[in-house]
């Protein structure tokens, strides 16, 4: 069954999304969506190191990935303003990326798998490490599940219940480290954060509570994998971007419907 | 025993001295309030009483086992996050179904369970952060300025149901507050600080102090005597309402 490359694509998406549906929520409530861009954007600058020094992609792109998050806390609280330590390192990140790729020279590098991803080319052993790497993000956020919402709903509040919301905000950029580094084949660089943010999104129309937000994301997510896969596989379109569209379409559909919805109370 | 008591109590912060010399304790089942302008260090205080502050002289000695229920200032919850009432008292720890009815109950909002946190009113959300401090079932109740952007008569309404709680469970209520005059009525006593202890006593014997007076002036004692009039007596709900509003007039 994992010979066939439609369902190995299809494995390594909902692999993806099993991690990036609650992550995704926590981005989203923390309102760290640019953050996850600016992360994610050092991958490429990763995927330069793993060539240089000979180590996997997904080693050089998670050693990036959180030396990324750590420089940008460290920026911030040095005086700069967030969104502008972000909207430099997030740049500066690509460009450097894209710098370090063109000096390797004699590797002959996809740039565009890395930027848009390539879910079709994913083998048995990418396989592996995408559903190690989710499974490991899921297990950190589940089982530190509420003391992350608490602290997430207000640091004073977690303090005040022996909560330590610094540990927090490691554990959730540790999870989007891991993330980006095994979503990277699957939808590239530039549309990582779109799989993280767009579904959580959909999902706050429908949600009642933190918890039914992320199952509702999960559900929306696999849904735009499979959904992408379908479409790309019916129109010859790039198959992350295109996954990316459905999910974007669902977001418009659940707006829609909400909006419907107010105008008839 | 007191619940809390400090002794000679110093705090230095960034080399600043915030607080000196303060002592002060607080016994069973009493209602105390901590006035003072801004900056006279009167959170800080409220902080080195919780623990939350080490003090740099003097000591604060808690009573073994105190549980404290601490309601904050106004807490934001992003729009983006969904939570509902009943959610929101279950964290970090679940407890029952029954738990949060109770808590809700003596909290003054029996129906709200259900809605969400970010639909509610200022004195409902007021009044649900109150339900949480009450779910451990404290020994003390902790108010740090816990009606900053309620009005007059929120605020007032939000008092009263700290003396029906304090009625109903036999809880301490250490508060702090700027709102003068709505506070001190509905407490046994009251401490004025500005760095150190200015004056504290009954409300009566703080709004008449000279020193009082001249941090805060002659002005609020008015409405202090209005308010201490509502104290006096018990009202129903309703015409507790009409009469804050007249107060407030």
């Amino acid at each position: 069954m994992l010979d066939d490359f439609l369902v190995r694509a299809a494995l390594a998406g909902l692999g993806v999304m099993i991690a990036a549906a609650p992550l995704g929520c926590f981005v989203v409530w923390r309102r760290m969506a640019y953050f996850g861009d600016a992360v994610s954007h050092a991958a490429i600058l990763g995927v330069a190191l793993s060539f240089g020094f000979q180590i996997s992609i997904f080693a050089g792109v998670l050693v990036m990935a959180v030396g990324m998050a750590l420089l940008l806390n460290l920026l911030s609280s040095r005086g700069h303003s967030y969104d502008a330590a972000l909207g430099v390192l997030a740049h500066s990140a690509l460009a450097a990326g894209l710098v370090a790729v063109s000096l390797l020279g004699t590797v002959r590098i996809d740039l565009m798998a890395f930027l848009f991803g390539d879910i079709l080319a994913v083998d048995r052993g990418e396989l592996g490490v995408i559903w190690a790497g989710g499974a490991v993000v899921l297990g950190l956020i589940l089982s530190r599940w509420n003391a992350l919402l608490t602290a997430t709903l207000n640091p004073d509040l977690a303090h005040a219940s022996g909560i330590n919301p610094k540990r927090a905000d490691l554990v959730i950029t540790l999870a989007l480290a891991i993330t980006i580094a095994v979503a990277l084949k699957v939808v590239g660089a530039l549309l990582i954060s779109a799989l993280l943010i767009i579904p959580a999104a959909t999902a706050r129309v429908a949600a009642r509570t933190p918890e039914a937000m992320a199952i509702i994301a999960a559900a929306l997510g696999a849904v735009s994998v499979l959904g992408g896969l379908w479409v790309s596989f019916q129109l010859d379109t790039p198959t992350g971007p295109t996954i990316v569209c459905v999910a974007a379409g669902l977001f418009a559909l659940g707006n829609i419907a909400q909006a419907v919805r107010g105008a008839a109370r | 025993m007191s619940l809390i008591t400090a002794k000679g109590t110093g705090i230095r912060l960034g080399g600043r001295t915030i607080l000196s010399n303060v002592d002060f304790s607080i016994a069973p089942g009493e209602i105390v309030t901590i006035v003072g302008p801004n900056g006279s260090g009167k959170s800080t205080l409220l902080r080195a009483l919780l623990g939350a502050v080490a003090p740099s002289s003097g000591t604060v000695v808690r009573k073994p086992g105190l549980r404290i229920g601490y309601v904050p200032q106004k807490l934001h919850i992003d729009p983006s996050l969904p939570m509902t009432v009943q959610r929101f008292l279950n964290l970090p720890d679940r407890v029952s179904k029954k738990q949060v009815r109770a808590a809700l109950e003596q909290a003054g909002v029996p129906e709200i369970a259900d809605r969400q946190m970010t639909n509610l009113s200022g004195g409902q959300f007021q009044r649900v952060l109150l339900a949480r401090a009450l779910l451990c079932n404290p020994d003390i109740l902790v108010l740090d300025e816990a009606t900053q952007g309620l009005d007059q008569r929120g605020s007032a309404a939000f008092y009263q149901q700290i003396a029906e709680v304090r009625g109903a469970i036999g809880c301490a209520v250490l508060m702090v507050s700027h709102e003068l005059h709505v506070v001190m009525a509905a407490s046994d006593r009251v401490v004025c600080i500005n760095g150190h202890i200015c004056c504290e006593g009954t409300p009566e014997v703080v709004a008449t102090a000279p020193e009082y007076r001249a941090l805060f002036g002659t002005g609020t004692q008015g409405a202090l005597a209005l308010y201490r009039h509502d104290h006096n007596h018990s009202h129903d709900h309703g015409h507790h309402h009409d009469h804050h509003h007249e107060a407030a007039e």
